[in-house]
């Protein structure tokens, strides 16, 4: 780049000699701007991903840097979205890197009047213990025709479609094992 | 889309809620194609299309018929594709009368139960000694259908036939022939009543016909493009299927720029249905069990599919035999129905909002959560927190803290007064969940294609999979069941339930993916991996957890992980993901080649027949036996797809055509027909009879509906109301409002309003606006807009009141919060797939803020009280029609 100081740094023969005839690249950067480098020109690797908003299904490049997610962009390879983000999936780096994410457990007991906390072992522990006892109070073995039912009526579940195939196979799978048959999904909604 | 001459898109605003997605329709615009976009709003995609078309929500059939009714009437339908591969030429049963023929109802109304006997709807049959082709067994009584949603289960294929021996008129002039049943049947929708109903004018009416006629045929195609504002409807499937027959007329259907884009508005929506968590189905639109109807796996075989059919539905038992392996494992075997009694039945609509009403009956116990918002996100948000507050437990797993997680503390009924929180007893259970940067898995995006993502880090804290969670639960419980002797406890001890973990003791989504598509368990490739669908035997020699997606592993290579670089492939790009079935992009591609398997035209060919090669060849997979000639012609004996002709690209349909006319499979109509929805201002110009006959209805105190047009007290709830999404926002927030950007983009609720409406009840841009409906009020900025219109509809000034629906009350750490559209909304659902009408309601707007506590209540009983509404307001199913003649 020509000096500044002298006539040579002119914005116009700066375009002139960058190449940047319309002025809205080299030129025109401040020293600022240049001693700046992109989080995603120093992140330890860019992994694959997909938007997890609506259904169009844009690829996404994950950058990461000492095991957090720096920058989220859209995936120039994509046949489906060519690189590009609306503001949702641009944002989704937001999704990940939130201070405001609840990271712990909570628990409010009945009739309680704040949250307080558990361990995850105890806390699936206890879920695990109220499946199996609800199940077993709610069973229902035959209809009044003597029809089998082999459920339960006791337990219902709400997924979200951000729910990954894989994810909601197995829940389907342990659901209608355990006889839970009231197992919808925002697909319904 | 790119390739597209004509794009219609009506019931989404894709340029705002898919706008990554419209890039290719900007892609075919510059291409040259025209672009229509029909919407109740002027939006941002109004402002990119050629025209924008208003029209008042809801009243969609009339506007799609009339159109069905222009094609047939100037004989402008694509007539080689229609006679070819439609049913237009089969010959539907004398029984059938039409609504035009009964005031409002087709043959086989059951006002007892609300439902259809389909009886009446069969084809002529031309196999001896027999007068019906397509007549429901005992069992299927609309009644029974709705109650399962079993339109549901049409999801990859149409609905079961004794057999395809159909008597059929090629010349398509027998009168009862289908495309004569469809001519008499949409005969009324004329451009005059567009205008009528719809309030659309005949200049729009005349362009958007125009365009579709001039861009469809041999050398040209148009698409329709959906969201949900064509599903969320008493009779949303219908307004697809009018469409459908609208496509299928012109030829628009398995072509490339056809067709008729679902436009899903989250990650993996289509998956959840593939491999679903919904009630009815079973991974691959298999249907659940019902008791009294399925009780043995021959019975529920033979309820799928007819073995006498064509297609490969034929194949169910091979399917469901292999998911029935692929989940109990050694314990299914042959003499024991491969564990089918393990199955729970159903026997009754058990969808989630009747889940709800139970929750408030108190039947059901236990709820889980799963990154979904229902205080917010679901119809009726005061009904959805009642219910949980009478739970005993309630398990939520999201990344935040949200309104349904937290609503004991701080929903809007603790600030009504309504709910105290040391008063409620259910015990709530928080789990932070992984997000999608955090782990690895399959998302099934709108055009069928799954996509890997792969983890990039660890979840913080406690934050899990919910792979990981249900891994575990399954675990701790089957820990606690071990040793039982119940046979009660069967399912889950005999259950399959051993995947290889991580160090973190996440189980490996490829495992489990591979599962899904399924294994060789006896001879020399025993444990390999199959290759797709058609492998799958019904000896328990394989296992396969969800056989549309059989082949997604097939070589042992997860497909669903290919990422061939856009630039180094075809522009079909095949190598991108991996779509169901068998990678093809378009579905029924066959079509687009004509009978004799020459492409319609070379502009638009697609996949074509090879004679020297002796198979079919072409752009994309061809969906369509590879060998089969176009010439074969089947022997009457022949099923399963060995039944298939050369020239029947519906491969999935038990008589391998399109169907204009559905003998079955559509339980509130063969053909749509216009209702009003539950609550409309308007009457229904066309009969006696106003809404959907056969949609479900809940009559409740906590769920009145506001009186139509002829009932007393219309003028109480005079608005129309429509729900929508913003660009800045997701569903009910949870990914959204937790996000400083996007909450900074879009800080507050609000509702738009035309300038004309504003001036009638005094309100403000930019000033407050409470919104009134029987079920709540809730208060909003008010946006005042040109983008709304006032139409004239049947002589009166109808006005449209927009509101996103992406803000909720309570939470913790959410950066903005208003109240909830959902809130206004009432229970009405379509019968076909159990979906709530949450496009249209009716509604009161005044200025300014809306009361508190008590004061609220009472504004709502005001109104309910002033409108004369009761518990039956608009849920008699059927109308008497003199009474309503009278009341005219």
């Amino acid at each position: 780049m020509a000096d500044r100081g002298t006539f040579l740094g002119w914005p116009v023969l700066r375009q002139l000699a960058s190449g940047d005839f319309l002025g809205r690249g080299p030129a025109v950067t401040t020293r600022h701007t240049r001693e700046r480098t992109a989080r995603t020109a120093t992140a330890d690797k860019v992994v694959k991903s997909v938007c997890p908003y609506c259904a169009v299904g844009c690829g996404q490049n994950i950058f990461v840097k000492d095991g957090r997610v720096v920058q989220i962009e859209g995936d120039p390879d994509s046949p489906v979205s060519r690189g590009r983000l609306c503001p949702k999936g641009s944002a989704s780096e937001q999704l990940v890197n939130n201070p405001r994410r609840q990271t712990t457990v909570l628990y409010r007991a009945p009739y309680a009047t704040d949250w307080t906390h558990l361990g995850l072992d105890e806390a699936t522990d206890m879920i695990a213990d109220r499946v199996v006892e609800t199940r077993r109070r709610t069973w229902q073995d035959k209809d009044e025709h003597g029809q089998f039912l082999r459920r339960t009526m006791g337990i219902a579940s709400l997924g979200g479609a951000a729910l990954d195939n894989e994810e909601n196979y197995l829940m389907k799978k342990l659901y209608t094992a355990m006889g839970a048959i009231q197992v919808e999904n925002q697909a319904r909604i | 889309m790119a390739n597209s001459d004509c794009i219609v898109i009506q019931g989404s605003n894709m340029a705002e809620c898919h706008p990554v997605a419209y890039q290719w329709v900007t892609e075919a615009k510059l291409r040259g194609a025209r672009v229509i976009h029909v919407d109740p709003r002027f939006t941002r995609t109004s402002a990119v299309a050629d025209r924008h078309i208003p029209i008042r929500a809801g009243s969609d059939v009339i506007l799609l018929g009339a159109l069905i009714n222009h094609v047939l009437t100037t004989e402008t339908y694509f007539r080689d594709y229609v006679q070819a591969y439609t049913n237009a030429t089969m010959l539907v049963s004398d029984d059938f009368q039409d609504t035009e023929d009964l005031g409002g109802v087709f043959s086989g109304y059951d006002p007892e139960t609300g439902q259809y006997d389909l009886t009446s709807w069969a084809y002529k049959s031309r196999a001896a000694g027999e007068e019906k082709v397509g007549e429901p067994g005992p069992e299927e009584h609309g009644a029974e259908q709705a109650a399962v949603a079993e339109g549901q289960a049409y999801g990859s294929g149409g609905p079961p036939l004794d057999h395809a021996l159909i008597e059929r008129d090629p010349t398509m002039t027998d009168p009862r022939c289908v495309l004569q049943v469809l001519r008499r049947h949409y005969a009324r929708y004329t451009p005059a009543l567009v205008t009528e109903v719809c309030g659309i004018g005949r200049e729009d009416f005349d362009y958007l016909a125009r365009s579709i006629v001039e861009n469809s045929g041999r050398e040209r195609t148009t698409m329709f493009a959906y969201a949900v504002g064509w599903t969320q409807h008493s009779l949303g499937a219908q307004f697809i299927r009018t469409s459908a027959i609208l496509q299928l007329l012109m030829g628009n259907v398995g072509r490339p720029g056809g067709g008729i884009m679902a436009l899903r508005g989250h990650a993996s929506i289509q998956g959840a249905s593939d491999i679903p968590t919904l009630f009815n189905l079973l991974p691959g639109y298999l249907p659940m069990p019902v008791a009294g109807k399925h009780e043995s796996l021959g019975q529920y075989l033979e309820a799928v599919s007819s073995k006498r059919q064509k297609g490969f539905w034929t194949k169910a038992d091979t399917y469901m035999v292999s998911l029935l392996k692929a989940w109990w494992g050694d314990a299914a075997q042959p003499d024991n129905d491969f564990c089918y009694d393990y199955l729970p039945r159903l026997n009754g609509n058990h969808n989630t909002y009747q889940s709800v009403m139970d929750m408030i009956a108190g039947t059901v116990k236990g709820y889980f959560l799963l990154g979904q918002n229902p205080a917010v996100g679901s119809a009726h948000g005061r009904m959805q927190r009642f219910g949980m507050a009478n739970l005993d437990w309630l398990v939520v797993r999201d990344i935040n803290l949200i309104e349904s997680a937290t609503w004991w503390k701080d929903g809007p009924e603790i600030a009504s007064g309504e709910m105290e929180t040391d008063k409620i007893a259910t015990e709530v259970f928080f789990l932070p969940a992984a997000n999608h940067a955090e782990k690895d898995g399959t998302f099934t995006q709108t055009q069928r294609m799954l996509q890997w993502h792969f983890k990039a880090v660890e979840p913080p804290g406690d934050a899990r999979s919910d792979l990981w969670f249900y891994y575990v639960l399954g675990q701790k419980i089957r820990e606690r069941l071990a040793g039982s002797t119940d046979p009660v406890d069967r399912p889950l001890l005999d259950l399959t339930w051993d995947y290889p973990q991580d160090e973190h003791g996440e189980p490996d989504a490829d495992a489990i993916l591979r599962e899904v598509n399924g294994t060789y368990l006896t001879g020399e490739k025993a444990g390999q991996a199959l290759p797709g669908f058609v492998e799958l035997k019904a000896d328990g020699s394989t296992a396969s957890g969800c056989w549309i997606y059989s082949g997604v592993y097939a070589g042992e290579v997860n497909r669903s992980k290919n990422k061939v670089p856009d630039a180094e492939q075809s522009w079909v790009a095949p190598d991108w993901g991996w779509a169901w079935p068998m990678n093809r992009r378009i579905l029924y591609n066959r079509a687009s080649a004509d009978p004799q398997g020459r492409p319609w035209s070379e502009r638009k060919a697609y996949v074509w027949w090879d004679e020297e090669q002796g198979t079919w060849v072409g752009h994309d997979v061809p969906d369509f036996p590879v060998t089969t000639d176009p010439a074969y012609r089947p022997a009457d004996t022949a099923t399963g797809p060995d039944a298939l002709a050369g020239d029947d690209p519906f491969i999935m349909q038990a008589d391998g055509k399109g169907w204009l006319f559905a003998p079955k499979g559509m339980i509130d109509g063969p053909m749509p027909t216009h209702y009003e929805p539950q609550e409309s201002p308007v009457d229904n110009a066309l009969y006696p009879q106003q809404r959907n006959p056969s949609r479900l209805v809940y009559p409740r105190k906590d769920n009145l509906t506001a009186p139509s047009a002829g009932d007393p007290g219309v003028d109480v709830y005079p608005y129309v109301a429509t729900t929508y999404r913003l660009t800045e926002h997701h569903t009910a927030g949870a990914m959204s409002r937790w996000l400083p950007y996007l909450s900074e983009l879009q800080p507050e609720f609000f509702c738009e309003v035309s300038p004309e409406l504003a001036a009638e009840r005094g309100l403000e841009n930019g000033g407050w606006a409470t919104l009134i409906s029987p079920r709540s009020a809730i208060e909003a900025r008010v946006l005042v807009t040109e983008r709304m219109t006032p139409l004239v509809v049947g002589g009166r000034t109808v006005h449209q009141i927009g509101m996103p629906y992406h803000w909720g009350v309570g939470g913790t750490g959410a950066v903005v919060q208003g109240d909830s559209a959902n809130d206004l909304l009432g229970v009405t659902l379509d019968p076909n797939v159990s979906i709530q009408e949450s496009k249209v309601s009716s509604v009161d707007i005044q200025p300014g803020r809306r009361p508190h506590g008590a004061d609220l209540l009472r504004l709502v009983q005001d109104y309910q009280s002033r409108s004369g509404i009761t518990v039956m307001t608009g849920n008699d199913r059927l109308e008497d029609a003199e009474e309503r003649g009278e009341a005219r």
